[in-house]
Order: structure tokens, then C-alpha cells, then sequence
């Protein structure tokens, strides 16, 4: 019968599916980083128990870690601690750490695809909800609970129930200047940020097949925005080539024998799914969210809404509430709100490409007086060294903007790189909750060619007509 | 972990949609590392004033009524966002132990069963009707009798639900999950056999 990549991974991961109980599922990959461990380990201890496979796991730091100079000691005591936590933890159980000075470090769902340790058809976890990227590659990756974290320490498995599954078809070309980004704003501005709860999504179609695998990548990294369980790629020639000559590959078979073991995960031509939505990427516009939930979204030609027009009483509440924080007139055309401060950066859209298209804007252009800070925080070291060997810096500096170490950094704000309270910031992260960026601070989502064009004129600003300067 | 079979409890009502893990806890209290103390910062940016300390008049679960509440009565979506263990972690040490809402977010669903505490779907016309019951009545409390699968009113009036019947014993029993799991090793082990990852 013909199959789904969800059902096919879901199948062979099976171990055992005991009476009255949830199935048990092995897990080859687990990544961990120092924020949702620390208890994990303790509760081994705990209980006397030693990591199962601790050779399957990999540990990075990523989330507090300094993104200016990193040779003296955290100063934040907590901060510290927790690192300093994580690199105890990993050297007791004999687990592999990439640690804030380590040339391999970098935010978890960069570095674990680009070592070449996040591969087809694996069941892939980590405490971390964005745990969807390592999807792109066709593997079946989501984010869990420092409760569960334990339990894949000791056991390498997880208790699940199976999901449903929901094509997500992407036909037609993206047009010009719309991205990833703009693509999975669009889907969640549509289906909303619960529309996807239950299911797992796997794109397909016209323009996913096109995509690159960073582009696939944010994509995959923003479907927990909508509630889906995991987002999902069926791999193809783009995804091998992207891992071909990855540090960490299978060395026991040759390259072409690993391609012909993987090729074999990818959804049968005739496979269904639960349940199935089209989008039209002609008619998809650059995005920019204007609210306090990733599904609070529009056009860059668009409005900001007006709450008085909308007929649901709780979505007209959720919006009156968005508003306020965002201290945004309803009506107001999206290009006519400016900026304080802009993010380049994240697991969403810190990879090579998004800095290659974010300098492509940049290029001979300087930030507006308006723009009180701009940060650029590549995704890991090796994106940072690329870039740096691609002259990539130069232009960010040259703009007026601080070329940062790797990390964590603006996208949640738990080191010092954070937003002041009323601070308006385009961001290309993942979540523009309320305080996501620092108490009070106010978080538009655009992708990072939008962020950079906002950066230069001082306000959002339609991509689509943008004057290129010749490099 | 703490068995839950029966609970009764004052009900507090947070109506708001999508309550994301960032304001059940702001980043700045993941930094422990520790699994409790987390019960004065639950719900820090809109339970607190500016300064951090003073309760803040207009975030509705501060009323006095409302005092040593266990019940949280909420929005759809409730738990969105990270996969912050530390949101039910800060829910429970606070003293909730279930929370009433039409729909959760996947991880935190989860995450609440590992934590002995007890998420709820009912109807939003359920919901609805209990917000208001709330608010009317000084003092309102609930009774969950997790076996029936009942929530009992004040008057004696009953709301059924659903939950899935593994959770359910998991959480009548306390269950260990990890000890659970690890009941089935040989399988495990045969796993890894047969798929070349023996040692
Ligand atoms: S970059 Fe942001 S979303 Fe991604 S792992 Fe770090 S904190 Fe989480």
C-alpha cells in the first residue's frame, strides 16, 4: 500500500506497542542544549539510571551564551551556571558537547544539520519546540519536554500516539522577493496558529521541490507555529547534495549507497494523507505580523486590522489586546510603521542563504538614522566563518550593523542582545509573543531580505521594489 | 509522581486565546536549574506591575476571590509556543491542578501528564458558560473525579469529558513513565539488534 513519509519512519521506528498503552518509538537522534536538560540529568541521577545510547546524543550550547567576545567566563552567575551545568552533565553520561568556544557550536537546529548529523528517515528529538527544522531533511523531528528528554536519556525511546498527517501543497513559483519565510507566515495566517494541532505537515509540491534546503529548513522550523506536531520534507536530490561531504555522515556504506537507503523515505506517488490544503505561491505577498501571535499577519501591501470589523468575539478581543501592546493604529498601512531596532538571525533564518539575501539588500545602502540598533547573529560559527570568507561581514558592518558571534541571541533574549521596554524591532525569529524580546518589546516577523530593507529605509518596506546595487 | 483521582477546587478564570509558554514563564526564570520554586513568577509580566512585585489590580486571576485557586479556567490554545517543561512546572507549584480549556497546545498537553496535572478540552460553549458561572459566584469551585470523567458543579449539575484512556490511568496511578518504558527493555533491545545498533 502506498505510504506517507509519516507513516513509513512512524513504522519503522515501532518497538513495541504494549496493551492500553501508548506505542514506544526508538530514537536515533536526540539533541539536548542547557536550558530544558539541567533537570533531566538530575532525574537520572535521581533515579541511579545512565544515558541509554549517549553516543546518539548531541549537546550544544546556544540559548544564553554571549554573542560579543567569548574568551572570559559568562558574566551573568545564572547564565554561567547553566552552561558550566550542561558541560558537566554531557562529560558524566559521555555525551558529546559542542560548547560555546568549540568551532562545531552554534543554535541546535543549525549545527546538527549542517555536521550532517540530522539525516532521512530518522526519528529525530530535542527539549526545544523548534526541534520541526531537522524535518527538511525527511526525517520526523519534534520538540519535547524536559520530562521526556529523561526518558529518551534512559531509554532512547518515546511514548507517542500516532498524528494525523496534512499535505500542505505549495503550487506554482514564488514570485520575486517572497521567501520560506513568507510562505509559512502565509500558511499560518491561513489555518492559525492551532490549525495545525494534531497533524504532522508535509509540504509538497511545485515550489518546495525548488527550494533550497535553508529555505526548507525555515519552513519546517516555523510549523510548530501552527500547532503541527512536526513539519516534514520528502528528501530528493537537493537534500543529498546538501548533505554530501557533512562531517558526521554513516561511514560504513559510500555516499551513493546511503542516497539509495534514503531516497526510499520520500512519500509513494499515490500516498494520503487526512487532510489536504493548496496554496497558490503567485498570490503569497512578503509578510510582515503585526500582532502578538505568528498567525496575526499580512501582506506588505496590506492594513493593520481594524477590530470593529472583525465578527468573532474572542478574535476581536485577541486583537483589540494585540493592538494595544503593539501600540498600532487599526488601519494603518503595514509600510507606514517604523522601527527601532532590527534582528537578523535565529534557527529560523540565521543559515548562509539568509545572510547572502539579507547582504544582497544591504549592499552599498547604510541603516537609517531612525534605527537605534541592528543586529546580525549568524545561526552557528560555521555560518559565521562562511560569510566572513564570502566578504558577507564587510557589507553588514559597512551598513551600520554589529556582526555578532552565534547564537541564541534577540530571538528570545535570555542573554543580554534584548529589546527595551516599547522598543519596535523587525525580526526574522519565529515568535513575536508579547516580551518574546524583552519586556515590552514589540516583534514583527519578516524574512530577513524584509529586515534588511526595513533597516535601510527606517520602516517596512515592499522588497518587491527594490533598487539593487550591482556587487 | 503525585497520583490525581479527585480534585476539588476554586476556579480562576484567565480568558485570553493562545496563552503562549512566554507569559506562563519569561525566559528570564529558565535559567535555573532546578524542577520547583518556580510559583511566585508564573505568569510574571501580566500578574505583576512594572516593578516585579506589586500585583497588578487588572490581571483577573490576582482578585482576591480568587485566592489559592487550583482550577484554571481558559482560552483555546492554551500552553502554544516552547517546549518549556517550566510552564507546568510554574502552573503546578503554584497549586493548579487542572486546567479547563477548549483546546491545548500538543508538547504542553504532554507535558502536563508528566507533571501529575490534569488538561482539560470541553466545549467553547462550555467554557463560555463557566466563565460566567465564575464570575457570578463568590468562591466557585469545581469537583473533577478523574474515573467517572466528570467535572461537578455547585448545583450539582455534571460536565463530562474525554481524555484518552492511557493518560488517564497514568495519571490515577502516578505512574514513573521512564520505569514503565524500561518494563519493555527487551524490546528495546531487539530493536537495536535488528536494526545493527547493538553495541
Ligand atoms: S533561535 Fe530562538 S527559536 Fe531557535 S532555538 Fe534559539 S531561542 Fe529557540
Amino acid at each position: 500500500m502506498a505510504r506517507n513519509i509519516y507513516q513509513k519512519i512512524w513504522e519503522a521506528h515501532l518497538v513495541a506497542e504494549p496493551e492500553g498503552q501508548e506505542p514506544i518509538l526508538y530514537i536515533d537522534r536526540h539533541y539536548v542544549h542547557e536550558v530544558t536538560s539541567p533537570q533531566a540529568f538530575e532525574g537520572l541521577r535521581l533515579a541511579n539510571r545512565r544515558a541509554r545510547r549517549p553516543e546518539l546524543t548531541f549537546a550544544t550550547m546556544d540559548h544564553n551564551i554571549p554573542t560579543t567576545e567569548r574568551t572570559g567566563p559568562i558574566a551573568d552567575p545564572l547564565s554561567r551556571a547553566q552552561v558550566e551545568t550542561l558541560a558537566a552533565n554531557c562529560a558524566e553520561f559521555g555525551i558529546t558537547c559542542f560548547d560555546m568556544r568549540d568551532p562545531r557550536n552554534g543554535i541546535v537546529h543549525v549545527v546538527g544539520p549542517e555536521l550532517g548529523l540530522t539525516l532521512p528517515g530518522m526519528t529525530i528529538v530535542c527539549g526545544d519546540s523548534h526541534t520541526s527544522t531537522h524535518g527538511a531533511f525527511g526525517a520526523l523531528a519534534h520538540g519535547i519536554g524536559t520530562s521526556e528528554v529523561e526518558h529518551v536519556l534512559a531509554t532512547q525511546t518515546l511514548l507517542q500516539k500516532p498524528s494525523k498527517t496534512m499535505e500542505v501543497r505549495i503550487n506554482g513559483k514564488l514570485p520575486p522577493g517572497v521567501t520560506a519565510k513568507d510562505i509559512v507566515l502565509a500558511v499560518i495566517g491561513t489555518i492559525g496558529t492551532s490549525g495545525g494541532t494534531g497533524y504532522v505537515i508535509e509540504y509538497t509540491g511545485a515550489v518546495i521541490r525548488n527550494m533550497s534546503m535553508e529555505a526548507r529548513m525555515t519552513l519546517c522550523n516555523m510549523t510548530i507555529e501552527a500547532g503541527a506536531r512536526a513539519g516534514i520534507i520528502s528528501p530528493d536530490e537537493t537534500t543529498f547534495a546538501y548533505l554530501a561531504d557533512r562531517p558526521y555522515l554513516p561511514t560504513d556504506k559510500p555516499f551513493d549507497a546511503l542516497k539509495q537507503d534514503w531516497r526510499q523515505w520520500a512519500s509513494d506517488p499515490e500516498c494520503s494523507y487526512d487532510t489536504i490544503i493548496e496554496f497558490d505561491a503567485n498570490a503569497i505577498e512578503p509578510q510582515v505580523t503585526w500582532g502578538t501571535s505568528p498567525e496575526m499577519v499580512a501582506g506588505i501591501s496590506d492594513c493593520v486590522p481594524i477590530p470593529d470589523e472583525i465578527k468573532d468575539a474572542g478574535k476581536r478581543l485577541a486583537c483589540e489586546k494585540a493592538l494595544h501592546y503593539m501600540a498600532l493604529e487599526p488601519g494603518a498601512p503595514i509600510t507606514t510603521i517604523s522601527i527601532d531596532k532590527v534582528f537578523i538571525g535565529s534557527c529560523t533564518n540565521g543559515r548562509i542563504e539568509d545572510l547572502r539575501e539579507a547582504a544582497k539588500v544591504l549592499h552599498g545602502y547604510t541603516i537609517a538614522p531612525n534605527i537605534q540598533q541592528a543586529l546580525l547573529v549568524p545561526g552557528s560559527h560555521q555560518v559565521k566563518q562562511q560569510a566572513e570568507t564570502e566578504g558577507l561581514d564587510k557589507i553588514f558592518v559597512a551598513a551600520g550593523f554589529e556582526w555578532r558571534e552565534a547564537g541564541c541571541s534577540m530571538c528570545l533574549a535570555m542573554n543580554d542582545d534584548r529589546l527595551n521596554p516599547g522598543d519596535r524591532c523587525a525580526a526574522t525569529s519565529n515568535r513575536n509573543f508579547e516580551g518574546r524580546q524583552g519586556k515590552g518589546g514589540r516583534t514583527h516577523l519578516v524574512s530577513p531580505a524584509m529586515a534588511a530593507a526595513a533597516a535601510v529605509k527606517g520602516h517596512f518596506t515592499d522588497i518587491r521594489h527594490w533598487n539593487y546595487n550591482p556587487s | 509522581m503525585k497520583p490525581f483521582t479527585e480534585h476539588t477546587g476554586i476556579v480562576a478564570p484567565l480568558e485570553a486565546r493562545n496563552v503562549d509558554t512566554d507569559q506562563i514563564i519569561p525566559k528570564q526564570f529558565l535559567k535555573r536549574i532546578e524542577r520547583t520554586g518556580y510559583e511566585d513568577v508564573l505568569f510574571y509580566d501580566w500578574r505583576y506591575l512594572d516593578d516585579g512585585k506589586t500585583p497588578n489590580p487588572d490581571f483577573e486571576p490576582n482578585q482576591e476571590r480568587y485566592n489559592n485557586a487550583s482550577i484554571l479556567l481558559t482560552g483555546d490554545n492554551f500552553g502554544c509556543g516552547s517546549s518549556r517543561e517550566h510552564a507546568p512546572w510554574a502552573l503546578s507549584d503554584y497549586g493548579f491542578r487542572c486546567i479547563l480549556a477548549p483546546s491545548f497546545a500538543d508538547i504542553f498537553h504532554n507535558n502536563c501528564f508528566n507533571n501529575g496535572m490534569l488538561p482539560v478540552r470541553l466545549p467553547q460553549t462550555t467554557i463560555n458558560e463557566l466563565f460566567d458561572e465564575v464570575r457570578n459566584a463568590d468562591g466557585y469551585a469545581l469537583t473533577i473525579k478523574l474515573d467517572e470523567q466528570v467535572i461537578v458543579k455547585p448545583d450539582g449539575a455534571v460536565i463530562n469529558f474525554d481524555i484518552q484512556p492511557f493518560l488517564k490511568q497514568r495519571l490515577l496511578n502516578g505512574w514513573d513513565q521512564i520505569g514503565l518504558t524500561l518494563r519493555h527493555e527487551d524490546k528495546i533491545t531487539e530493536y537495536e539488534k535488528v536494526h545493527g545498533l547493538a553495541k
